[in-house]
């Protein structure tokens, strides 16, 4: 019992929770807004690793660290197009685009980053974002370090958190998105074109996507490893549920799940008898048990994974 | 523009449809082998060279193609459900894990007993891995897609673990993997002095016998009235819950005994690498073959030909050996459209 106080006292499991959740927050919010529209997008994890790539590619080839944001922003919004393109437009599954999609992104991810930088030792680094300091706050004792030392695209992810909530319930704008995803027929009779508002939300929520990747590789870590997503995207997913389909809710569940991977990696070394997979699995069952938790008071959004095809039932 | 779905397809559009995939995938991928310098059709010339154009390089790629055809079925069956099974690769995994636990015994028994009793423990485990995901589905209405996708991740850590603990092999240098598989355990060859072994030719069997079962039995038309729509099945009378879990353990059990065939047939033991993704491309292989199990043994032949040349075409022209994932992940978004097709027509 003493461990579990030495750890959750010391300000550096805050801190983690905090960076461990951000790329979540952005993933899990690009994923709700498409979803709020009636688009499941299952490229979340392809998504996040092209994020990772080209932001990382960008300024390793000189690129400044804030355009590098931007080019993985446009990259994932690229992306996000194509899947708008496959499952608004055309109505294909998106279960099955989704993952194709993802099994795309991340392959040419890969060969793309190959083909900029040769296999060699260890991959090469940039100079990664650093903490933003806050007057003040920063300098506080204890909650500088725990809560008032991290870099901008955290401080971005929150402020993201309330943006994404007044677009979605303060605006009209958010009202003809949740439309979307409610009752597609609704949204056309009201003279609002549904093709346009899914794939705004899907394009948007991809670029969201690819920024939570991108944290990875320029503000958490400083290089890019293949498959360096490691299921987050699919964590994301489940959040949406966990979440409701409310962006408030999303960020409590990214931070519910930092707070518990940042737990799990500090509890490893403490408990040498005990494998260290059993450790790694734990998240990703968490995952499913919030899933099963929330199953049975989920409300969906009518109208997701429902193409919307005019003049046909 | 405006979509006008078919009266009915021309059987032609049918199978020009994988067709005008693939060769537009190729087109479209001879863009990144361009970016990489190097000259394209002299690349692709060296990969289908590598992969078809010799007695090795054919049993090379059907031994890939092997476990491609039974994940690749196994994700026809569900899918044709309607039951988004993408779990395969955990699937695959449990099956090989459980037939390197047991067939690392001296069991005594002789090769014709002991190997199906094998292939049999790796179905079961690779269906009972998707029962939780299945059962979580049917009784609470959890999406199965993300259980299935999370699930992935804990099989790879549970092998992991137990390679590194319980099953590793003291002889293995320090590396973590498996006591190997018993000699009697282990799959006879089907041709001299090549790597093909007998687990393709059972794979063509659960082809014909899938085949089978779709076509002609109740169990196979439930499945696909499930598929077709739910409600409409459940007003014929059709005991939907039960028919889902059956498919879905039909499907689990045939990513199982892909592992399990890999390990009896071509390794002998398990490691984390075993599988570079054969569950994920299970998917794109039933998804070329439109869901037909007949479909899936082409549709998984090239899959395997594409990744077994595309080494080759890395060290001829220096093309990043990524490519060959570009490939198939292009081609599944390609068939998605070349699908949509055969049962849409584009008007202005």
């Amino acid at each position: 019992m003493t461990e579990f106080w030495d750890i959750v006292l010391a300000a550096s499991f805050w801190a983690a929770a905090l960076r461990l959740a951000t790329p979540l927050i952005f993933g899990t919010l690009g994923a709700l807004i498409g979803e709020r529209s009636g688009v499941l997008n299952l490229g979340i994890e392809g998504i996040m690793t092209a994020g990772a790539m080209t932001g990382w590619l960008s300024v390793h080839l000189g690129a400044p660290l804030w355009l590098g944001i931007a080019v993985a922003a446009v990259a994932g919004g690229t992306i996000g197009l194509l899947h708008a393109a496959l499952t608004v437009r055309l109505g294909l599954s998106q279960h099955v685009t989704g993952l194709g999609i993802t099994l795309f992104s991340v392959s040419l991810s890969s060969y793309l980053y190959r083909l900029y930088v040769p296999a060699s030792g260890s991959p090469p680094k940039i100079t990664p974002f650093a903490p933003v300091h806050l007057p003040v706050l920063s300098d506080l004792p204890w909650l500088g370090p725990a809560f008032f030392q991290h870099t901008a695209l955290t401080w971005l992810a929150l402020l993201t958190v309330l943006l994404v909530a007044w677009l979605l319930w303060r605006t009209p704008l958010g009202l003809a998105i949740r439309m979307a995803g409610e009752s597609p027929e609704a949204c056309e009779a009201q003279g609002v074109s549904v093709f346009s508002l899914r794939t705004g939300a899907v394009v948007a929520g991809s670029a969201l996507m690819a920024i939570g990747g991108a944290f990875l590789t320029t503000a958490a870590f400083d290089s890019f490893y293949f498959s360096m997503i490691q299921g987050r995207g699919w964590v994301c997913i489940a959040l949406v549920v966990f979440a409701s389909w409310q962006p408030g809710k999303a960020l409590l569940g990214a931070l519910l799940y930092g707070m518990f991977d940042a737990f799990q990696l500090r509890l490893q070394p403490l408990v040498p008898g005990v494998p260290y997979q059993l450790f790694l699995m734990m998240p990703y069952l968490l995952s499913i048990a919030a899933l099963v938790l929330v199953s049975r008071r989920a409300r969906v959004p009518q109208a997701l994974m429902q193409p919307y095809r005019p003049g046909e039932r | 523009m405006r979509l006008e779905r078919r009266e009915r397809t021309p059987p032609l559009l049918l199978v020009a449809a994988p067709m005008a995939a693939i060769v537009t995938a190729l087109v479209l991928c001879s863009l990144l082998i361009g970016l990489a310098g190097a000259p394209v059709l002299a690349a692709y010339a060296t990969l289908f060279q590598e992969a078809l154009g010799s007695r090795l390089g054919i049993t090379e790629t059907l031994t890939r193609a092997t476990p491609l055809i039974l994940t690749g079925l196994g994700a026809a069956v569900a899918f044709r459900a309607r039951f988004w099974n993408i779990g395969l690769e955990g699937q695959f995994y449990l099956g090989a894990i459980a037939v390197a636990a047991l067939g690392s015994a001296d069991w005594g028994l002789p090769p014709a007993l002991l190997v199906p009793l094998l292939l049999l423990a790796g179905a079961l485990a690779g269906a009972l891995f998707l029962l939780g995901p299945a059962l979580l589905k049917l009784r609470l209405g959890v999406d199965e897609v993300v259980t299935t996708l999370l699930l992935n991740f804990v099989a790879i850590l549970l092998v992991s673990l137990l390679i590194e603990g319980p099953m590793k092999d003291p002889l293995a240098f320090g590396w973590p993997q498996s006591v190997p598989v018993t000699e009697a355990g282990l799959l006879p060859q089907l041709l001299a002095r090549t790597r093909l072994h007998l687990g393709f030719a059972l794979a063509l069997l659960a082809a014909l016998a899938i085949a089978f079962l779709n076509a002609r039995t109740v169990f196979g038309l439930s499945a696909r009235a499930v598929g077709l729509g739910t409600p409409a099945a459940r007003h014929a009378g059709i005991p939907v819950g039960r028919v889902l879990l059956l498919t879905a353990m039909l499907s689990g059990a045939l990513a199982g005994l892909a592992g399990a065939v890999e390990v009896t047939g071509l390794k002998g033991y398990v490691t984390t690498d075993l599988s570079p993704g054969f569950g994920t491309a299970g998917v794109i292989v039933a998804m070329l073959a439109s869901l037909n199990p007949l479909g899936v043994v082409p549709a998984a032949i090239f899959v395997a030909a594409v990744f077994v040349g595309a080494d080759a075409m890395a060290r001829a022209h220096g093309v990043p050996s990524f490519i060959a994932d570009v490939i198939v992940a292009t081609a599944l978004l390609t068939m998605l459209v070349a699908l949509f097709l055969t049962e849409y027509r584009v008007r202005r």
